[in-house]
């Protein structure tokens, strides 16, 4: 791992960028859909553009590919200014979200189009063509037309006709938004491989994160005609530089706060848990028939009073190894960083890696749900919340349990079910203690 | 319910009765033997027979055909042009002005088109004849070819157009080759509406016809002041005969056409 070098040209000062934004706005009379927008895409990139509907992905890409020019600023790919190029003219090619295939035209000749536009020979085209229906398996299809083939197959036909004339960059504008979930994954990794094969710099335009996040090498997350953050993936998830990124990106808790200096090591101002009554369940099961009992009801009065409700089958309790096995080791508190002052009713929040030159600061904590732990028991680790749980919704892989603070304020702790076993003893109304380390979350200023 | 009544049969009877049996009638005397036109003296197609030797008939007819073919060609180049424009020009002033004034001549009662038409031709010194037929006819039947062909045209999916400049199509390649293929069925629906439209018009004819070129209309209109003959119905019943076929046609196309609009779109909603 350690040889591999890192695909990280943005890093890189000697990299030339392969597409520059400058300083571009555009404007729909008096809306401003991109405002004042700089930015470097680079070759053999997969870069995403992620943000809700309006938010101006869409019309970035469209001036890429030549259909809007800027209302001010330049674009320039490979060094070259585009604004007075038109879209035939340049070495983009677009895939549409609705696909754009020619109904008239056989899977072949979509695929052909454009080689055909060019002085290409007869035989090139044809190889070229058989070789794209080689790549996106397609070979069959050849010479069905496009309202005969499946929505998959079409999204296919779509990629190998705006990769058949091998350009420069791609554009992707939401290519996997008409397929269904299963299929939408399968051709994420099937786009990714397709990228790396032909080395092509890719440009999409997603509002779906988990697509952004799965195929780009960057993706950078707009909001309002801006770009609020381009990162990595993992940037984006763990570091979002504002809580817009932090909570468009996956889920988030956001608690809102004053911060402090934090002196090392300094006791934690914990108030006495006295506030939460004792809430003791009932644990003594309803009685159970014997075997004589069940034999009367099963022979003479099952007729009369129906079936025999059976007892729901419930997972033996666990045993005192496997709670401890679920009860993780924390680490204490790193020295210095942050305390979060947030609530009367509750103790302070640790942030160790908060920024030491935001004292005084109103800032808020971000901190995702499964990086929460949930526990009956007053856990050992640097910041510890009591709170009842208000709602458990089980998701098979997670369950993310909706806890409420002390003084209301609401929180999402979700929880892999690696064993399962575990955590079953949580259940609704239940008081528990949600606890994270001191470096969990990110304090953000707007 | 029963779903044919005897209030439905008889609405519908009567229904087609008034708007068909006057030319049924017409169709059945044209197979008259009788010269007298209101009485019937047994089958014959004799006057099928004598409309063929008719030169002055048969003059107006080929006249007629020339200027419907001519006019309708035009009418369909410049209604496909203007649709093409206005529906697809997003922004421009107005927009809204012209594609209304593009509508206007439908309803401008057409004694006013023809008079307007009659001064322009005599304002510029054009004399009357086929070319003035052809360019009031164009004049008016392309408004129904625009109507047509924008309608088909403003469910037209843009980005295939897009998709064609972006694989490197120059605009008039873009239409030649992606555009007008797909919008065909409409433009040639708006052809034969063109067509059957120029082929039974009286009133503009009759304002730009000169002596040298009469249409088959007006010969039937001028021929009738002397009296019905019955060679008048057998005309009457192959211009019927043509505008039927041209109008069904028109109707099949476009009923094709948008069945497999709705094929596709279903086959697209399946995936």
């Amino acid at each position: 791992m350690a040889q591999e070098t890192l695909f990280e040209p943005w890093n890189d000062p000697n990299e030339s960028p392969l597409i520059q934004f400058k300083n571009v706005t555009k404007k729909f009379g008096d809306f401003t859909a991109i405002d004042d927008l700089t930015q470097d895409i680079y070759a053999k990139e997969f870069f995403a553009l992620l943000g809700p509907s309006g938010c101006g992905k869409t019309t970035m890409m469209r001036m890429l590919g030549g259909f809007e020019t800027p209302t001010s600023g330049t674009i320039q790919i490979a060094g070259q200014d585009m604004n007075n190029v038109p879209p035939n003219k340049r070495a983009v090619n677009m895939m549409f979200q609705s696909y754009a295939l020619f109904p008239h035209l056989s899977i072949y000749e979509n695929i052909a189009f454009g080689l055909r536009r060019t002085d290409m020979a007869k035989g090139a085209i044809d190889a070229r063509v058989n070789e794209m229906l080689k790549l996106t398996r397609l070979e069959k299809f050849a010479q069905r037309k496009p309202h005969q083939i499946s929505g998959g197959q079409r999204q296919r036909v779509a990629l190998a006709r705006s990769l058949a004339k091998a350009p420069k960059l791609l554009l992707l504008d939401e290519p996997l938004g008409a397929l269904d979930k299963k299929l939408r994954q399968d051709t994420q990794f099937e786009l990714m491989d397709i990228q790396e094969k032909t080395g092509t710099t890719f440009v999409i335009v997603t509002h779906d994160q988990e697509e952004a996040m799965t195929v780009a090498s960057r993706v950078a997350v707009m909001d309002e005609g801006r770009i609020i953050q381009v990162a990595t993936p993992d940037v984006i998830y763990e570091a979002p530089n504002t809580t817009y990124v932090a909570d468009f990106i996956g889920d988030v808790n956001l608690i809102k706060g004053t911060v402090e200096l934090r002196v090392s090591s300094a006791p934690v101002n914990d108030p006495e848990p006295g506030a939460v009554a004792e809430n003791i369940v009932d644990e003594t099961p309803s009685p159970q028939p014997n075997k004589l009992g069940e034999w009367i009801h099963d022979k003479l009065l099952s007729p009369i009073i129906g079936e025999r409700i059976e007892p729901i089958k419930r997972l033996p309790p666990p045993s005192t190894a496997e709670l401890a096995a679920s009860q993780e080791k924390m680490q204490t508190a790193q020295d210095g960083g942050l305390l979060l002052n947030w609530s009367d009713k509750n103790p302070t929040i640790i942030v160790s890696n908060g920024d030491e030159t935001k004292d005084g600061a109103t800032l808020t904590f971000a901190i995702r749900p499964e990086k929460l732990n949930i526990s009956k028991t007053k856990p050992d680790a640097p910041n510890a919340l009591q709170g009842k749980v208000i709602d458990i919704a089980y998701l098979g892989n997670v369950s993310t349990y909706y806890v409420e603070l002390i003084g209301g304020q609401m929180i999402k702790a979700q929880m892999a079910n690696a064993r399962r076993l575990a955590r079953r003893d949580i259940t609704w109304e239940d008081d528990v203690w949600v606890s994270f380390t001191d470096t969990a979350g990110v304090l953000l200023e707007r | 319910m029963k779903r044919f009544s005897w209030f439905n049969a008889t609405a519908l009877t009567l229904g087609f009765a008034f708007l068909y049996l006057p030319m049924v009638i017409l169709m059945i005397y044209s197979f008259n033997e009788s010269k007298l036109v209101t009485v019937w003296a047994g089958f014959s197609t004799k006057w099928y027979g004598e409309l063929i030797q008719n030169e002055a008939f048969l003059n107006a007819a080929w006249v007629t055909i020339k200027v419907a073919v001519f006019s309708s060609t035009i009418a369909t180049i410049l209604g496909t042009m203007a649709a093409y424009v206005l529906v697809r020009a997003n922004r421009f002033k107005g927009r809204t002005l012209f594609s209304g004034m593009i509508y206007a001549p439908l309803v401008m009662p057409e004694v006013i088109t023809g008079l307007s038409l009659l001064l322009l031709f005599i304002g510029i010194g054009l004399d009357r004849g086929v070319l003035t037929i052809v360019l009031a006819h164009t004049t008016f039947a392309m408004c129904y070819v625009s109507v047509v062909v924008s309608s088909r045209l403003v469910s037209f999916d843009r980005s295939l157009e897009e998709a064609a400049l972006d694989l490197g199509c120059s605009p008039w390649q873009a239409f030649r080759l992606v555009t007008l293929p797909i919008i065909a069925p409409a433009v040639i629906s708006g052809w034969l509406l063109a067509f059957t439209l120029s082929l039974d018009d009286l009133v503009i004819a009759s304002f730009t016809a000169g002596p040298s070129a009469t249409t088959l209309p007006i010969k039937i209109f001028s021929a009738v002041r002397l009296g019905v003959s019955p060679e008048i119905n057998a005309l009457s019943t192959i211009m019927i005969a043509i505008v039927t076929i041209g109008v069904i046609g028109a109707s099949l196309i476009s009923k094709q056409a948008s069945l497999k609009q709705q094929r596709d779109e279903q086959a697209a909603a399946r995936g």
